[in-house]
């Protein structure tokens, strides 16, 4: 199932939905650098608020689509993870360490606009 | 009610920890509890896939004295693992990898039981009662 992934401005969105395989999530990482190179994109999102279960693979691939992307002088931000499955993370022991969260697309949006403003 | 489901393909763990929380949801369990023990599925049908190539879970309602639950097995015939002591004192390695994951599986469901050689598979069961 390909993710959908949206453009705006100098900010891609990546809606997910809720049942991705590890092929699924492949695709996606390459996709979204992909996307990022493409339009010189200078944020992502990652809108994860439809994922029901966030295993160890789906923590370690968006960890790893965070870090590839900031290589590529872009930052991303993973909003929408839902309280119950916060709480499975933590207790399975995943961190998003080094990935920046928010609430919602809003949210993220406004994380992202702010972060522009100091990376100028 | 029982459940199986052939693990061995990534596609698989999908499919399993769907089950998983439709047969919780349908035991009454909350959707909270529902996603904790998907997780798990998901956890387990991954190590199943990761070092056995294919195995199977197996899903089923089970009855206490005076309360309902779900029961998982995950069972293969696999490598097995060489130090299950060790297995499930690593939450996560230094390079970030979580390993087998299995304390973190423990600590999602309310019984764990493991049974595993080198050379002759590993099962893995858990149990979560609703409240």
């Amino acid at each position: 199932m390909e993710v959908p992934i949206l453009k705006q401005g100098a900010v891609l969105i990546a809606t997910f939905q809720a049942a991705l395989s590890d092929a699924d999530l492949n695709q996606l990482r390459s996709a979204l650098v992909q996307q990022v190179v493409r339009f010189r994109s200078r944020g992502v999102i990652v809108d994860v608020t439809a994922m029901d279960v966030m295993d160890s693979f789906a923590s370690r691939t968006l960890r790893e689509i965070a870090h590839i992307i900031r290589l590529r002088g872009a930052e991303t931000v993973i909003v929408g993870i839902q309280p119950e499955v916060a709480f499975a993370m933590v207790q399975l022991g995943l961190t998003l360490e080094g990935v920046a969260t928010a609430l919602d697309l809003e949210e993220g949006l406004a994380y992202l606009n702010q972060k522009f403003k100091t990376m100028k | 009610m029982e459940i199986q489901v052939t693990i061995s393909s990534d596609q698989d763990i999908v499919l399993a920890r769907q089950k998983g929380r439709s047969l919780a949801l349908e035991l009454g369990f909350s959707s909270g509890d529902a996603t904790l023990i998907a997780t798990a599925i998901s956890e387990l049908a991954r190590n199943i896939v990761s070092y056995a190539h294919t195995g199977q879970i197996v899903l089923k309602d089970i009855l206490g004295s005076n309360r309902v639950g779900i029961a998982v097995t995950a069972s293969d015939d696999g490598p097995g693992i060489p130090d299950v002591g060790q297995a499930l004192r690593d939450g996560f390695s230094t390079s970030g990898s979580l390993g087998l994951g299995l304390p973190g599986v423990r600590r999602l469901m309310d019984e764990f039981e493991i049974v595993s050689k080198p050379g002759q598979g590993t099962k893995v069961g858990v149990k979560k009662w609703r409240p």
